[in-house]
Parts: C-alpha cells; structure tokens; sequence
C-alpha cells in the first residue's frame, strides 16, 4: 500500500490527510512537533483571552484520527532523504515514504533585533508561543507593560490579548497608519483610532532598535530607533510578519527561495514530493495573487488540491477569487475581490468609500475607471454573503449592478440596520447618478443550484 | 464602578445570607379552630389522623416548620396504613403527605414573617434585585465598547465548574427538590409573595405562585444583563424582549387573572407535549365544567400542537418557540445564558440526546394516549395499567426531576438547555419538523470559516456548528433553538440564521472551499 507521509498538522497537512483518505485507503502519517492533535491557531487569543480551552481549539475529537486510519506521529524532522524517500527524525529514527507532502506552516519573522532571543521576548505563532505568553503575562502585576512590534493582524490579535488581562500595551508599527500598505486610507485611519479607543498606546512610524535584559537575562525595556526613547516592559511580542518554516530542508535538494517552490500541480522539482499551505511558493504566482499566501483559506484549498492530485489525477491549484476576513478589537472585517491601498493601487483601480457617521461601519468598492467592471470589496462592521461576491467577480458584473443589488449581499444577522440607502446616496452624489436599490430577493441570493 | 460592584455583590451575598435564615424564623401553631375548619373543608374522616395530630400537634407551637411537616406528613401516612390495612377505603387520605402538610403549615405560622410580609419582601426581593442591578449595570463601562466581551469565561469558577458552579448547583438542586417535594419548607419564602398573590388572583400564594414570580423576578434581572451584553445585537435584545413578554403576561399575569375570574389557570402559549397534563382527566373536566371559555382553551391547546407549531415550526423554526416564547427556554437564555459554553459537543452526547429526546416524547404520546383512551372508554385501567401510575411517573420523573431538578439545576454543570436538548418532547416534535419540512437554516457564507470553534463553544444546545461551517455546509439540525449566538461570537461573520426557500437548504458551497475544477469533477462524478 502507498505511504504518503505528511509534514506538518496545521490546516493544510490535516485537510490533505482528510482528502485521501475520503478518496483512497492509502497509508496515511501526519507528522509534527508542535501539538499532537490538529488545532485551530487563528483561535490561539481566544484561550488565552478565556473565550475557550485550548480542547475548544480542537475541530476533531480524538477519536477522528484512529477512526479514519490516520497515523499522527509527534516528531521533528530534520532531514529528507529524497533518493531513499526516507525522513529522519530529531532523535535518529527513520521513516520511509512513497510520497510526502510538505506543509511545514510559517515561523515568526525576527529581523536581528539586539536581544531579539531573551527571555521574555514572545511572538504569536505556536502552542508553545500561547504558553511563553501565559508563563510572562499571567496578569497586570507579574506583567505591568506589554511591547508589541509590528503592525500586522497577529499584531493586534496580541494587543487584545494583554488588554483583556489590563496589561498595559504599547503598540510600534513602522506605518504612518495602521496596515496601510494593504487598506485604503480611510479603513486604516478608522481601525488606527479603534486601536487606540481601546487603550492601546499605539505608536506609528516607530521601529524597534534593541531590546535591554536585566541582571537575569530577561527582558527589561525596548529602545525606539526614531526617539531613543527607552520604554520599560517585562514582555515583548515580535508580530512582523511570518516566513516559511522550511529551514530543515536546506540540503535536501528540495528547491526552496522564500519558500518551497511548487509548480501548479503543488509538486516540488522532486517527484512524489508536494508542498503546500504557508510554506509552498508558487513558481509563476496564480494571476493576480501573490506566490505565497499565508492564509488559513488557501492552505485549506491547498490541501484538497494535492489530495486530488495523489488520488486521481492531476489537478491545478485554482483558488478562484481571493477572500479574506478579520477582526480588529469589536470591528469585523471581510474583503471579496481585491481592493488595494493607496500606494499599491492598480492602473485604472479607483475607490468609493463610504463611512458611517460613527466611524465604526465603512466599506470600500474598487472598480475600474474606464470599464466600470467592479475589482472588490471591503467591509468592515457589515458582513457580506461570499457566495454573492463571489458570483458578480464571475459574472465581470459592473459597480453600478453590485451598488443596486448590496441588499442581496447583505449577511448581518435579522433584525440589523442596513445602511445602503445612505451608500447609494453618497455614490450618486459623488457621480452624479440616479442608483436606486433593488429590493431583496430569495431567489437572486440562492441562485447556486440553477 | 468596581465599588458599585462590589457593593452589588456585598448586597446578593447578604440577601441570600437573609433568604436562607428566613427558613427559620417565626413561630407556627395549628390552631383548634384552623384544624377544625381544615378537616371540615377538605372532607377528612380519619379518626385516626385526627386524633393524631390533635395530641402531636394542634394548639402547641413549632419554631420551625420543618418538624411540624414531618409530623402531619406521617400522620397521613400512618392513618392511611391503618385504614388500608382494615380495607377502610372511605377514611384514607388520598392528597399526598407533603401536600397536604404544607396546607396545614401554611396556614399556622405567625410570628415575625407572617407580620412583616411588605418589609421582609422588601429585604429580600428588594434588595436582592438592587444588588442584582448593582453588579451587572458596571459591564457596560468595565467591560468595554459594544461587542462580544467572554473574557475569562473558561478562567472563573462561576463559568467553568469551579467552586462557584458546584456551590449554585447544590442550591439549585436543594431548590427543586424542596419546591416539589418539600413546600411547607420554604412556607416564609411563600409568605413574603402573599400580598402580590391576593393583589392578582384574590388568593392567597402557593409554591407556584412563589416559584412563577420568582421566575419572572429572575428572568428579568438576567434580561437586563442580557440587554447589556448584546447591546450591539438587535437580534439577542429582541429575543430576550419576546421571552419575557411571554413569561410575565402568559405564563404569570393572564392564568392568575383568569383564577381571579373563576376561570380555569392557564398558560395560552404552552403547548402539549410540554403541557402534558393538558390531556389529564381532571383538566379536561375542569375545561368541560368552565363553560364557553373552558372549551375555548381546550379546541386553542390542541390548534396550538397540532396546527400552530409545525406551520410556525416551517416559517421560522422551532426558534419561535424555544427562543422567543418558551418559558424554560426563556429562563435557559436569561439565568441560563452564563453558562452555555458547559453543554457537552461530543458525538458521545449527541447520540444520548437523541435517543433521550425522542424516548420522553414517545413516552408522552403513549402516556396521553392511554390517559384519553381511558377517558373516553371510563375506565381507570388500560392494558392492564393504571393511567394514574403512568402519569404520576411521568410526572415525577419527567415533570419534577428531569424538567426542575435537573434542567434548571444542572445550569452551572452541564450547560443552560439540558432539559431543552436531552428532554422536552416539545422540543422532540419540533426537532422533527425543522429538520425534514422547514425553511429555517443557518447559512454558512462561503469559505470565510477559520474553524476557531466559538460557534461550537457557545452553542447552548452542544452543535458542533464548526464542523458544518468550515466545510461549508448549512447547518440545519432538529435540535437548534436558533438562539442565533454562535452567529454573534464568530469572529468572521461565517453565520446566519434565516428563513429561505427549502431548495438547496442544506446545500454546501463546496466551490468556495476548494478548488474551482473541484466542482467540475465533483458535477461528473454523479
Ligand atoms: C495568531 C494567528 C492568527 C491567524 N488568523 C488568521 C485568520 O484569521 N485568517 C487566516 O486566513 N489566517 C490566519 N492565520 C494564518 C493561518 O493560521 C495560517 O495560514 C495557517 O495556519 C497555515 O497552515 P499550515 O497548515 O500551512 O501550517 P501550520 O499551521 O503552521 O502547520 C505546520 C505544522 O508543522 C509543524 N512543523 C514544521 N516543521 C516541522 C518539522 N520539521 N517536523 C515536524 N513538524 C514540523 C509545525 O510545528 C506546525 O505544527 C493566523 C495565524 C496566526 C498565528
Ligand atoms: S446552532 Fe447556533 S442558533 Fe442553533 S442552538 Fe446552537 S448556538 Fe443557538
Ligand atoms: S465561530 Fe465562525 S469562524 Fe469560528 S469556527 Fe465557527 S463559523 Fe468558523
């Protein structure tokens, strides 16, 4: 019987392993070091926030694997023997295999900070990253002030961590303005002032220079690069970005640049040797996407890909029209299609904005200047129905048909004030037009099946 | 504002401090002439009883009423085996022990309680509701902007089975076990709601009336914590507004009015099987013996079953009922609402439920079905089995223990819907047609699930709605009480309770998930 042996038991390992094994009664080994049960590690903050136990982060029940034939091994590897199809292990052992997959996930990125590895210094990544944090901020007296570096979504994530345990947080972002090398200013300006409504001292344009230890080799203070400011705190949380997890294959003969470079099929320039998920780099990225995507959705359709690929036949990574969604402090965020920052934008991209008076609700809709073909979406404090979007991206609809039809794409829970009057008021005084909104329709919303 | 609540607290603590030494005060003497009047009314001719009690008893003073229960509830029992015993059939006593030594107890105390009715309610009550308040209202700035705040749920004993829970467990199961089985216990308790009782129905209070207005008490102190917590979620507001309309004008106000008016007690929104009485013999005489108005309910009970809750039950959902209407459900999503991640997800618990669920309706069919064949036919027995055994065993075990003790009890152990999920045969029948003949579902949008499992964590009702949602698959479940908060914690905006055509209902939006030629592979595959 085929062996596949799987590196890795993040999404995109375990959605692999679940594929084929749906599709074939192939011996199947999933490997890790972190965990030995698949977790969820977008829920990691809700542990340690006290939205859950770690067991809640668990979509299977331990049972799942022994039932299904799905070996899960706990296990570091450190080599791949790619004439022999062997792995070896950290401790020696050794484990052949007709195919394997490589889904090694990322690792925070460290960008050779002075003090970068003291004691105290965390990121958000791993099991063990949830248990350094627990272990230096129990609370607000054995921890009376946190430092974040790095403004992403981990970067935040973390942010509300220590505030719910009224930690004390200060937040350095290299940007002008939050993630505004991804939103459009506005959305970035909106999110910025959320941030800090929450009572994060959140510091832009400001980069880390070193961090001090004290007499015991833990963390003591940081230094701002731009001021010299000195700020005293007892953990650091570094959140400036991820990389591929793919140190171990360095002499394997496996091709890697940032990542492990994959063709379209997810097959390395190895034979029977597949990667996806965060670490896979595409060699010609998917039109209009990025060569590595480190996002749980793509690991996930990753996953399902190469189990067609070993199952049945050859099959192409097609994610279809990019997603994505988040959530910052109470602001809930969903983007379908792509809407690019200012400084990102494309030729021909131009944004309509629109913003509740609040400051708590907006969205952005990217079209083309010429054509009026609608690029995207992002809303934030309104939630929209994918199926929808996905099927205007489909259908090249124009702005004006996706600004007439938002109703059908409305996805807030009953009872919730919609706010597409006031967006349609605003497109048609800004352009000049007469947009009227359509009426909600079940028929329009559910058309998937006709 | 950390001051007000802990001031809040320091008042709870003190207001239950005074609720439980309340079972202990006052003084109780059954006097000749109450006795007298008592055997008079309730047509008892046991000699033996009343000699009994009128050495034991009558005219002597009691400064608990504990032991002046025990004594009256034996000395039925006694009585009855000596008459029994001597096939005296016309002098045994057939009110059962404790309820008929609760008549006698409640109308012998006097003493400090009896006297000071308003104030004590106002002591406890009172105080109780305004330390209730004082706790909760401090959320709305100590816990910051409107949004979901389960901080430290899983890090406090009182939501994580810790002490706390295990402590308001023993009270609650202690409750149950004496308002069902025990009332001339708590008879003080029973006091302090007099003067509310004769204001509505002109009587003076039972245990049920002290337990109804406890509830209503309860359900709307818990709903102002409610209003605070889901101040962002018109949904969660609306719903809590609905149950507790429902709660305190239908199942409080109406029936005690109705009593007032010498019309039958009744409760218009609870429908048979969770009303499972409404087909005993001496309820459908007491509606035949109440004119145009007792028949009026009989024909509305039976249109509610069998016609009102499956069309309601396809539009909408058996959330119509469970979580806009019911009064157990309205109490599981008030004082319940702390404690719903504690409901268990394992495919271990679902399996139970569903042969649990489905065996109480079973036995409510078969035992109403006995109960109005026997009705009709006039007899006692059927098949050999008395119908009165069947009911009282249905009483006690469905009725009294899982329903009271365990339903409401378990809250703090097992999650706030134990009775909902494992034992309304209500719930069972409406299970049923939601999940076959509905247009109520929880629609996944798309691929945007993470799989972080707060819908699962918060899902009173123990759905592993994760395991639908990242596959991207509708959730459509019998036992859904479409509270709608698993919609409300996801981080994504992965989940929407609506009604919709039935077509593709369950449909599951694999061409989000995956690969585009997935779908393509998947439509040749069939
Ligand atoms: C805090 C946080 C929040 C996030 N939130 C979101 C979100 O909201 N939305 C979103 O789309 N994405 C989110 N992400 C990103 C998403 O979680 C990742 O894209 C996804 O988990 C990657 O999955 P994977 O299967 O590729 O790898 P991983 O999940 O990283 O799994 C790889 C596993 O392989 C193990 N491993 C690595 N090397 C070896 C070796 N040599 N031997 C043995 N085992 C090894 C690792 O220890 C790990 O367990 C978040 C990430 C984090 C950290
Ligand atoms: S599935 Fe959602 S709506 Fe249904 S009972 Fe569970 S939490 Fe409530
Ligand atoms: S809460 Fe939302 S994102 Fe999390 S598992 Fe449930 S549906 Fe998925």
């Amino acid at each position: 019987m085929e062996h596949i042996a799987i590196i890795g038991n993040g999404i995109s390992g375990i959605t692999a392993a679940r594929h084929i094994r749906k599709l074939s009664h192939k011996k199947i080994t999933v490997i890790s070091s972190e965990t030995d049960y698949f977790f969820s590690r977008t829920a990691l903050m809700y542990v340690y926030m006290g939205h859950m136990k770690f067991k809640h982060t668990q979509p299977y029940e331990d049972w799942f694997w022994e039932k299904n034939n799905i070996a899960l091994k706990n296990g570091f590897v450190t080599q791949i023997d790619t004439s022999q199809k062997t792995l070896v292990f950290s401790d020696g052992e050794q484990l052949e295999f007709d195919k394997l997959i490589i889904a090694t996930g990322s690792k925070p990125n460290k960008f050779g900070w002075p003090g970068q590895d003291l004691k105290g210094v965390v990121s958000l990544y791993h099991k063990q990253d949830l248990d350094a944090i627990e272990t230096f901020a129990p609370n607000n007296s054995v921890c009376k002030h946190a430092v974040i570096v790095g403004g992403g979504l981990i970067g935040v994530e973390l942010a509300e961590m220590f505030h719910s345990r009224h930690i004390p947080v200060t937040f350095l972002v290299r940007e002008q303005s939050y993630w505004n090398a991804i939103l459009p200013s506005g959305e970035s300006q909106m999110i910025t002032n959320e941030i800090r409504k929450n009572g994060i001292n959140l510091r832009l344009e400001s980069n880390l220079k070193h961090i001090n230890a004290d007499a015991n080799g833990r963390v003591k203070s940081i230094v701002i690069a731009e001021t010299g400011e000195e700020i005293d705190c007892d953990i650091v949380g570094l959140t400036a970005g991820v990389s591929p997890n793919i140190g171990f294959l360095e002499s394997s003969g496996i091709e890697t640049n940032r990542g492990v470079l994959v063709d379209r099929n997810l097959q390395t320039n190895i034979k029977d040797i597949y990667a996806i998920g965060d670490c896979a780099e595409q060699r010609n990225a998917v039109e209009g996407r990025r060569p590595i995507e480190a996002v749980w959705y793509t690991g996930r359709i990753m996953g399902e890909t190469v189990a067609q690929t070993i199952c049945k036949k050859e099959t192409q990574y097609t994610p279809g029209h990019w997603f994505n969604s988040a959530k910052f402090f109470d602001i809930e965020y969903q983007t379908y299609g792509w809407v690019n920052s200012e400084q990102h934008l494309k030729p021909n991209e131009a944004h309509f904005h629109w913003m509740h008076p609040d400051h708590n609700k907006c969205l952005t809709i990217a079209f083309d200047k010429t054509t009026q073909k609608f690029l995207g979406i992002n809303t934030f404090g309104i939630r929209m129905r994918h199926e929808v979007f996905n099927r205007w991206l489909d259908q090249n609809q124009s702005i004006d048909y996706v600004l007439e039809h938002l109703q059908i794409a409305h996805f807030d829970p009953e009872f919730y004030t919609t706010y597409y009057h006031d967006v349609l008021k605003k497109f048609n005084s800004e352009h000049n037009r007469n947009l009227k909104l359509k009426k909600k329709s079940w028929s329009q919303i559910f058309t998937l099946k006709s | 504002m950390k001051t007000l609540r802990t001031l809040g607290l320091g008042l709870i603590l003190a207001v239950s401090g005074l609720f439980i030494s309340l079972l202990f005060m006052g003084q109780y003497t059954l006097s000749s002439a109450t006795f007298e009047n008592f055997i008079t009314q309730n047509n008892i001719t046991s000699s033996v009883f009343i000699k009994d009690l009128e050495q034991s008893v009558v005219d002597k003073e009691f400064s608990t009423p504990f032991y002046l229960a025990n004594t009256i509830a034996e000395a039925v029992e006694s009585a009855n085996t000596y008459h029994k015993a001597n096939k005296e059939w016309a002098q045994v006593i057939w009110t059962k022990p404790h309820s008929l030594a609760y008549q006698m107890v409640k109308s012998s105390g006097t003493g400090i309680v009896v006297q000071n009715k308003r104030r004590l309610w106002f002591l406890s009550f009172g105080l109780g509701i305004l330390g209730a308040l004082l706790f909760m209202l401090p959320a709305l700035n100590l816990k910051g902007p409107p949004g979901i705040k389960n901080n430290h749920i899983f890090h406090s004993s009182a939501t994580n089975r810790g002490w706390i829970a295990w402590l308001v467990f023993t009270f609650l199961i202690l409750f149950y076990l004496v308002l069902y089985f025990r009332p001339s216990y708590m008879v003080n308790w029973i006091y302090l709601v007099d003067p509310i009782s004769e204001s509505l129905s002109g009587n003076p209070a039972s245990q049920w009336f002290l337990y109804g207005f406890l509830y209503c008490v309860i359900m709307t102190v818990m709903a102002v914590r409610m209003y605070i917590k889901y101040r962002h979620n018109k949904y969660q507001t609306l719903r809590t507004t609905s149950v507790l309309f429902f709660q305190i004008v239908f199942a409080f106000l109406i029936p005690e009015i109705l009593v007032r008016f010498e019309k039958p007690w009744y409760d218009f929104k609870n429908a048979f099987p969770l009303d499972y009485d409404f087909f005993f013999r001496w309820n459908l005489n007491e509606l035949l013996d109440s004119g145009g108005f007792g028949l009026f309910i009989l024909v509305w009970g039976i249109a509610l079953t069998l016609v009102i809750v499956p069309v309601m039950v396809y539009f909408f959902g058996k959330r119509w009922y469970c979580s806009w209407v019911c009064g157990c459900g309205g109490l599981a999503e008030t004082l319940g609402d702390p404690y719903r991640q504690l409901s268990s997800k394992s495919l271990l618990s679902w399996k139970v439920e569903r042969w649990l669920v489905h065996g109480v309706l079973v036995f409510a069919l078969l035992m109403t079905g006995l109960t109005l064949y026997g009705y009709f036919a006039g007899t006692y027995e059927v098949l050999g089995i008395k119908v009165q055994t069947l009911q009282d065993v249905y009483g006690f075990l469905i009725g009294s223990i899982f329903a009271g003790v365990i339903g409401t009890g378990f809250y703090p152990i097992f999650g706030n819907r134990v009775w909902c999920r494992f034992g309304c045969p209500l719930a069972a029948y409406m299970g049923v047609i939601q999940r076959f003949k509905s247009r109520f579902r929880i629609t996944t949008n798309g691929g945007q699930c993470i799989s972080c499992g707060n819908c699962s964590t918060y899902c009173e009702q123990g759905i592993d709605v994760r395991a639908y949602a990242q596959k991207g698959e509708n959730i459509v479940r019998a036992s859904c009480v479409g509270c709608g908060v698993c919609s409300a914690v996801c981080p994504r905006g992965v989940l929407k309770l609506e009604n919709g055509p039935e077509e593709g209902r369950i449909g599951s939006s694999n061409i989000l998930l995956g690969n585009e030629m997935n779908l393509m592979d998947q439509l040749q595959d069939k």
